[in-house]
């Protein structure tokens, strides 16, 4: 175990923990950027320099290791003032549309520019115009809004190890694009990750910002892995799947279909009345008259072949509860057991 | 799944093997990687496709398709002959371990390698790699249990597992991946022929009492039939009105032709969906239901995790929950069944199913709970048999392998094997109405070996018929090095391309699952 002082106090921590994780765990917050609880330490902002005694330079402290009896300062006058020109730095690059961003009202930049009380970009080099060459039908980058921390890299690195993206060009050429466009699952990590609206999602037709919306936590509904996540609504329709790093096993995490695969609930093709075929034909009906045409037929073929003539699918994709009174309706109100679900197939 | 699945970041060794994890369990295959990238984990992949899991492989054995007891059995010959078998545990917690040191004892790396094609320096490696790892995970899914010897095979691996006292254990466990968001809860639920909720078998009479005092009537003690035997009866004449929630057996059964005549020899058919699948459109009566997003209940998930499910936006037009349509079509019938949500419901599962019976939609708002949950105040159990196996001890069964039903010959020389793909979901009634999702995935493909693919004088993008002794479909070719030559791949989810015209619905006598994973084939250029 590793003791040091951060801002007076006495902090006790084990070997490799980092400055950063070392003042969290006592409640000192630092403020970050690109930093991410789930990705290897990158180090690319500088948001999180901090004083350590008998240094002379300030150290970012998402990367660097504690060491026994170091005395770190978070918060001293020059800390906050190269705090406040490295994000004066980061907004070279960052138009201040948030006006018309999806990302405005949840937005790490926006945060850190409303916290340290920027109210000017007085830095006004270069401006690069990037071309957007990173997107896929389900994404949009928007390169004018990157800030390069680089979390969307790390995390398709080390979350999914595919490396379909990556800095390319150097300086101020540099840029994120696709360097293994094969790679790419569509997944939507790097889009989760990005702390500002550089990475969009790209798939919806109605929009809505972050307080529009509400958002309502539930489990997918795709394979076994019982992901959670919240699902956006606008209007009685859903218009996103977002994610909370802090809910359920995929930890923030989702596969393409989990975040993308929401088309179908909003889709014209659902069914929206009960169907009864005639002659071939399906014809629309109502709840009444499919639910008594069913008794009817059911009780005759139980009456004349006993219940063992009638079965019943239940289903994989329905809930605990529908499922508990399938089985219950075929045991109980038909009186077989000859109820089932495709698990094996 | 006996340990949950961040259990795999403190394995030292992972074997994955019948599951192509990247595709079918994402946010599982996460995990994988990061034990392995980040915990510094060993990664034995067995598949006989060179799926995306094997470029992260320290190991990659590819075996012949249906010869897995054989390997199985060999990795337990090695660790025996090497002594890396964990005597203590083997004593102390398990039951007939000399009928399995028997029965492996023919299973020689060379008699293995003869019937895998797996070569003996790596069924060695394999073996060494799993063997002195403690704890080591397995992973398996549908590639182990879809053939006929499937529930032989899940009890080779436990015997695997078991060998080297894995069972039990923090990072260690056999692990079954699920393949759709709720078979375990409908497992649960009792939606099986023969248990009822929490798999309270219907042929014990004490048990069924239980059932038929809450519910006011009495049971039948004869367990009913499977989803394939249902089939059968229906062409039989003998099952004559069916009731489909939620399934598409029209696409998703093997030997579709035959389905399909059954399902036309019934007298009423009732499908309740949210599309007009091609089931639904064989029935007499459809009925609309509401999607997960359109209602509240619990799905649990391959850890036995409850989670909720919360209703966010009103079902379209006169959509209905299928609890309500149940609860309504059973009054209808005589037997009234009056809930007024479906948190009524969970209170009366709980009230009869042992393993839920500390399982409330309070207590869910605050934790995670994961099944068995025997009292209000029991934190649930993430692990499975951890102090004891839950039989008391862990029984070793001593299997032999088998050939698959239906071996290749001149007439139908592939094999082949079906599964999905990353971008679609099952039948696809789901996944292929989204465009942004069919922008990636728009079509089926068949994948064959490129000297397989030369010898037909096929080429990657032409038309192809594929026939099996049940049916012919037409299909685009991807020629890839993923497949083994002799052996093809199709997916599920295209009804263009029915797979299920050509699988051979050969059951496991015990499981009842269908022999999805292999039949024989033949593939010619359209
Ligand atoms: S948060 Fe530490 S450098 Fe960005």
């Amino acid at each position: 175990m590793i003791t040091l002082t951060i801002d007076g106090t006495k902090v006790t921590v084990a070997e490799n923990t980092t400055i950063l994780e070392a003042a969290n765990s006592a409640g000192i917050r630092i403020p970050t950027l690109c930093y991410h609880k789930r990705l290897n330490p990158i180090g690319s902002c500088r948001i999180c320099v901090v004083e350590v005694e008998g240094y002379a330079n300030p150290m970012t402290a998402c990367t660097t290791p504690v060491v026994d009896g170091i005395n770190v300062v978070t918060n001293s006058e020059r800390i906050q003032k190269i705090r406040k020109e490295s994000l004066q730095l980061i907004l070279v690059n960052h138009p201040l549309d948030c006006p018309v961003c999806d990302k405005g009202g949840e937005c790490t930049v926006q945060n850190l520019v409303y916290e340290f009380g920027i109210e000017t970009a007085p830095y006004q080099l270069q401006k690069v115009e990037r071309r957007s060459v990173y997107a896929t039908p389900l994404i949009r980058f928007w390169p004018d809004r990157c800030i390069m921390c680089l979390r969307c890299v790390a995390a398709c690195r080390d979350i999914k190890a595919l490396g379909a993206i990556d800095v390319s060009g150097s300086g101020y050429d540099s840029q994120v694009s696709p360097v293994n466009v094969d790679k790419c699952e569509s997944c939507g990590e790097c889009l989760r990750v990005c702390p500002t609206g550089a990475l969009t999602e790209n798939l919806s037709r109605y929009k809505g910002r972050p307080w529009m919306t509400k958002r309502v936590e539930t489990t997918c509904t795709y394979c076994g892995c019982g992901c959670q996540m919240e699902l956006n609504v606008l209007h009685e329709r859903i218009i996103g799947i977002t994610t909370r790093e802090s809910k359920g096993t995929n930890r923030g995490s989702l596969c393409v279909k989990g975040r993308f695969g929401y088309e179908f609930i909003n889709s014209e093709e659902r069914l929206t009345k009960p169907l009864i075929k005639k002659d071939g034909q399906f014809h629309e009906a109502t709840w009444d008259q499919a639910l008594s045409l069913i008794a009817e037929k059911f009780s005759a073929i139980k009456a004349s072949h006993g219940p063992d003539a009638i079965a019943g699918l239940a289903s994989a994709r329905c809930t605990n509860e529908d499922n508990y009174l399938m089985q219950k309706f075929m045991r109980a109100a038909i009186g077989t057991n000859n109820i089932d679900h495709c698990a094996r197939l | 799944m006996t340990n949950p699945i961040a259990d795999v970041l403190k394995s030292e060794t992972i074997l994955v093997t019948g599951s192509n994890t990247t595709d079918n369990h994402p946010i599982f295959a996460n995990y994988i990687k990061e034990a392995v990238f980040r915990k510094g984990a060993n990664l034995i992949v067995v598949d006989p496709r060179r799926i995306d899991l094997v470029d992260h492989a320290h190991i990659w054995l590819r075996q012949r398709p249906g010869t897995d007891i054989a390997w199985i059995n060999g990795l337990i010959h090695i660790i025996l002959k090497e002594n890396l078998h964990a005597a203590d545990y083997i004593r102390e917690r398990t039951e007939g371990f000399a009928a399995l040191e028997k029965a492996v004892e023919k299973y020689t790396p060379r008699h293995v390698s003869e019937i895998t094609g797996i070569p003996v320096p790596d069924l060695r490696k394999a073996a060494l790699m799993y063997g002195k790892a403690r704890p080591a995970s397995i992973l398996y899914t549908m590639g182990i249990t879809q053939h006929t010897n499937g529930t032989d095979t899940v009890m080779a691996l436990a015997n695997l597992a078991m060998v080297c006292g894995n069972i039990g254990v923090e990072g260690g466990g056999i692990n079954p991946l699920r393949g759709q968001n709720n078979v375990q809860g409908a497992c649960d639920m009792g939606a099986l022929p023969n248990v009822l909720p929490a798999y309270q078998q219907v042929s014990n009479s004490e048990l069924r009492e239980k059932f038929s005092r809450a519910w006011g009537v009495t049971l039948s003690d004869k367990p009913g039939l499977t989803v394939v035997e249902i089939t059968h009866a229906a062409e039989a004449g003998r099952v004559k009105g069916l009731y489909i929630v939620g399934e598409n057996p029209l696409l998703s059964d093997p030997d579709l032709t035959h389905v399909k005549a059954a399902f036309e020899k019934l007298d009423f058919l009732v499908v309740q969906d949210i599309f007009m699948t091609e089931t639904a459109r064989a029935a007499d009566v459809v009925l609309p239901s509401a999607c997960f997003a359109e209602k509240d209940g619990t799905f649990t998930n391959s850890e036995r995790l409850v989670q909720r499910v919360r209703k966010a936006i009103p079902a379209p037009g006169e959509a209905r929950a299928d609890w309500e349509i149940i609860s309504a079509l059973s009054t209808r019938l005589g037997y009234p069944m009056n809930y007024n949500n479906p948190r009524e419901i969970m209170e009366e599962i709980s009230s009869l199913a042992p393993s839920y019976a500390g399982i409330t939609y309070a207590r869910l708002e605050k934790e995670e709970i994961a099944w068995p949950c025997p009292t209000l105040n029991h934190p649930g159990t993430r692990m499975l048999h951890k102090d004891q196996f839950v039989r008391g001890k862990g029984l070793f069964q001593a299997i032999e392998y088998a050939a698959p039903a239906e071996i290749p010959d001149d007439e139908y020389p592939l094999i082949l094997t079906t599964g999905r793909v990353l971008y679609h979901y099952h039948t696809g009634s789901m996944t292929r109405i989204g465009r942004g999702i069919n922008e990636r995935c728009p079509e089926s493909l068949i994948e064959i070996n490129p000297a397989d693919a030369q010898n037909l004088g096929i080429d990657s993008g032409m038309m192809v018929d594929v026939s099996s002794r049940r049916g012919k479909v037409r299909v685009k070719a991807k020629v890839t090095d993923r497949l083994p030559t002799g052996t093809v791949f199709m997916n599920f989810h295209f009804r263009e391309a029915a797979v299920n015209l050509l699988t051979n619905p050969a059951l496991d006598p015990v499981s009842k699952i269908p022999e999805l994973k292999a039949c024989a084939v033949k593939v010619e250029a359209a």
